[in-house]
């Protein structure tokens, strides 16, 4: 009964989704005053479908109802009821399902905190999420229903992969996706000021607390995939380049210049056509990145079964939105004039530097995560493109970016008068040269030119940041919340290129075969083997090894890695164990019985890795300090805080 | 406009340099088939894909060092590893290993992969044991041996 009734609620919502888009867009199109009061109630009823069909799949998967296939696939009796719950997005159709309930929710969120613009306007932008809602919505229940059921019912489930067996999956895909879809709001804004002609400064302000709330989820989203690969994939990597990570990463490159030339287009009016374009590409490369995960083309630990008919749908729907999108451009490209000028030594043109970097990174990526599909469709050979492409053509648009950065806070809008600025540059440079080259020199000993570049630099960017905050409190001035988000935001970045430039820098790993009581010395700490024993899941057996980490002699951890086998898919799985010392992560990998009573261990130390998260997180505070910057609410756009709030809630 | 000029000679710069790190640093794929007919330049990094003989794989006890041989039913390549194998790692599943030929034949890998997935069979690795079981049928019947379909899960079968 109750997937039957999921599925109805789901297709209601696809009805009220197609309304809401008509409403929204043909009502202030034809003047129909009454459409347009239709919009809300239509939002409101698809948001309350859409909840009421994830409900449903949710009761199916903690009431093991087996009758139901994505169940059935996915559960199993003997899993813990914490991971049922979570299973509903842990495969290609709940996956889905959870990336429309959100857009639902932003859509209320939008909702409500356009009571303040224009009524027309309002209903242009949920039209055009309606738009997106729809396509989702026909994609789902066409190709991809979660709620269809088995005849006769299975007596167990097959098990949710027990890779996804793991807190990781109830945080990482509600946040990376409450990141994703929060940039088809941005895109919405755009289609919604294309369609009205009116392009001026005021759309770019109403936009602008939802792109960075939607940035800094990514952001938060981003990081938590990086940990949860770090910890549980055995690696020990925290980013792989994997076309996955990829699809997630290149809208976040892209979105990250949206912020800033949003900044632009907002306080000047200037690069009002970038501006656009840019908002349809974040949001393009958003439904790209689900169209590459889910048509499983490419090469990916993510990828789920192919199905050719969802990835011709998914290029179809992305054709149809973004073609759409470019021809409204197209159409209102003659109404975008920018009057105003700048001086080059002036912040237009520092972000103008940031937006063409950050998208040529963005496309260094694209290029390097679609070759191996361009290169076999052509018949060029079956090419794989990996790390020793993307780390130095990545670095190569990233440090001009960071260098830039510092210099670029200091610049005024449109006037470049940067000399009274010249000596505090100077003088914080020459300190963080200092700095950089003592952490890389001193700290770690054998230094590496990469590690004190990005040191320099990424001390550059905190000290320069830190100039004005400091200097307008001295004064006792007020900061701004947006300045001191975008503070917080640049002093996160900092960080995380400190942490990245060193983890690349002084990583150790290695590979080790010991027998109980023997003891392995490597990157300065003695690791001895205590043996293996047996440990008992609530649905898998494991082997547990025991292994006592010590520094010249003195104690530090003793961690447990182990390695799984899950009953229902017989799959093994490796837990590491790690401990943090000195700012240094320790992980331990237990690999296999290699016989003679030894085993194989993987042992690796990077220092700092976990400045990478924790400096992520700081970005996306900074982005949620922005976001609920009073100036955004006095201009009419109240509740962009409290949306991304409610969205969290969701999550 | 020197803003302007500045942009593109940076792009095109920028564009230069993805383009010669990606000449350089881009893998080929190659089956043991190929390997064995010569196609791979001499000294060359790539990747070998196909399945893990059943039986082939050995260590000498206690050792971090692995022998398996990777095949594709049409021709086989002896691989050897040292260091710890990834999970999914088995004898008779599809396997990817990065590196390079020694001169007497056997492919050094440097790094393992077996893709975290059950389901998950790499898909060049899938497409040439598709080839190459096509041949090899076709072969036998007409040499009249007794072929022996190779105990093989279909990609996506879940095995």
């Amino acid at each position: 009964m109750l997937p039957e009734l999921g599925h109805f609620a789901l297709i209601l919502a696809l009805l009220l989704a197609g309304l809401q888009a008509l409403f929204g867009i043909a009502g202030p199109w034809l003047g129909r005053e009454r459409w347009v009061a239709a919009v809300t109630p239509a939002v409101a009823g698809q948001a309350v479908m859409v909840s009421t069909a994830v409900a449903c799949l949710i009761a199916s998967f903690v009431g093991n109802d087996f009758s139901v296939s994505y169940v059935a696939e996915n559960s199993n009796t003997a899993l813990p009821l914490f991971y049922r719950v979570a299973a509903m997005w842990g495969a290609h159709e709940g996956s889905l399902l959870l990336w429309i309930l959100l857009l639902a929710l932003w859509t209320v969120a939008v909702a409500i905190g356009s009571s303040g613009l224009p009524q027309r306007f309002a209903a242009r932008v949920l039209g055009v999420l309606g738009v997106v809602s729809f396509g989702f919505l026909l994609f789902t229940l066409a190709t991809s229903n979660p709620f269809l059921r088995l005849d006769p019912p299975a007596p167990d489930g097959r098990d949710l992969n027990p890779i996804l067996q793991d807190p990781g999956l109830a945080v990482h895909p509600p946040i990376l996706y409450t990141g994703y879809v929060g940039f088809a709001v941005a895109f919405a804004f755009a289609c919604a000021a294309m369609l009205e002609g009116r392009l001026d400064q005021d759309w770019a302000r109403w936009t602008r607390p939802w792109t960075t709330a939607a940035w800094s989820f990514l952001t938060c989203g981003i990081a938590l995939g990086s940990f949860w690969a770090y910890y549980e994939l055995g690696w020990g990597g925290f980013w792989f380049w994997d076309p996955v990570e990829n699809a997630s990463f290149m809208p976040w490159l892209v979105g990250t210049a949206l912020v800033h030339s949003l900044a632009v287009t907002d306080k000047r009016g200037l690069f009002k056509s970038w501006t656009l374009l840019l908002a349809i590409l974040a949001f393009s490369l958003s439904m790209l990145g689900t169209f590459l995960v889910r048509s499983g083309v490419l090469v990916s630990v993510h990828s789920f079964a192919a199905d050719p008919s969802r990835g011709i749908f998914i290029l179809v729907f992305l054709i149809v939105m973004i073609g759409g999108a470019l021809a409204l451009y197209a159409w209102r490209a003659p109404l975008l004039k920018s009057t105003a000028g700048f001086e080059l030594g002036a912040r237009e043109s520092f972000l103008l530097f940031n937006n063409v970097l950050l998208v040529i990174a963005a496309g260094t990526v694209f290029a390097g995560t679609l070759a191996p599909l361009i290169s076999d469709a052509l018949k060029l050979g079956t090419v794989s493109v990996g790390p020793p492409y993307f780390n130095p053509t990545f670095l190569m648009s990233m440090l001009p970016l960071i260098a830039l950065l510092s210099v670029g806070i200091h610049a005024n809008w449109k006037r470049g008068r940067l000399k009274d600025k010249q000596r505090m540059l100077l003088y914080t440079f020459v300190v963080a040269a200092v700095l950089g080259c003592g952490l890389a020199f001193g700290v770690y000993y054998r230094g590496k030119l990469l590690s004190a570049v990005g040191a320099t630099l990424g001390m550059w960017i905190v000290l320069s940041s830190l100039v004005d905050p400091i200097d307008r409190w001295r004064r006792g001035l007020s900061v701004p919340r947006a300045v001191l988000g975008m503070t917080t935001a640049h002093l996160g970045l900092a960080l995380a290129v400190i942490a990245l430039t060193t983890v690349q820098s002084f990583t150790t790993e290695r590979d080790v075969a010991l027998s109980p009581g023997e003891t392995a010395s490597v990157g300065g700490y003695e690791f001895r083997f205590l043996g293996v024993q047996p440990v008992e899941g609530p649905n898998y057996d494991a082997l547990g090894g025991t292994v006592e980490v010590t520094r010249h002699g003195a104690p530090v951890a003793l961690l447990k890695p182990q390695k799984r086998s899950y009953w229902v898919q017989h799959q093994v799985t490796s837990e590491t164990a790690i401990k943090m010392h000195h700012g240094s992560n320790v992980l331990i990998a237990l690999g296999e019985s290699l016989g003679a009573g030894r085993w194989s261990l993987r042992i690796q130390i990077r220092p700092l890795v976990s400045l990478i998260w924790l400096a992520a997180f700081i970005m996306a505070v900074g982005g949620a300090l922005a976001a609920t910057d009073r100036r955004y609410r006095a201009a009419g756009a109240p509740a962009g805080a409290r949306a991304a709030v409610a969205a969290q809630g969701a999550a | 406009m020197i803003l302007v000029l500045g942009i593109i000679a940076g792009v095109s710069i920028a564009g230069a340099l993805a383009l010669s790190a990606f000449r350089q640093n881009v893998t080929f794929f190659f089956d043991p088939s190929e390997v064995v007919a010569g196609k791979v330049p001499a000294g060359e990094r790539f990747r070998l894909g196909g399945m893990v003989t059943k039986g082939s794989v050995q260590r000498a006890p206690g050792s971090l060092e692995v022998r398996f041989v990777v095949t594709d039913f049409s021709h086989d390549v002896p691989v050897t590893y040292s260091g710890v194998l990834p999970d999914l790692f088995r004898e008779g599943a599809g396997v990817v290993a990065h590196g390079t030929m020694r001169p007497d034949g056997t492919f050094v890998a440097d790094e393992v992969l077996a893709k975290h997935d059950e389901k998950y069979m790499p898909p060049e690795v899938a497409r040439s044991l598709k080839r190459h079981r096509g041949e090899s049928r076709a072969d036998s019947s007409s040499a009249g041996e007794s072929a022996t379909p190779p105990p093989v899960a279909a990609p996506g079968s879940g095995s």
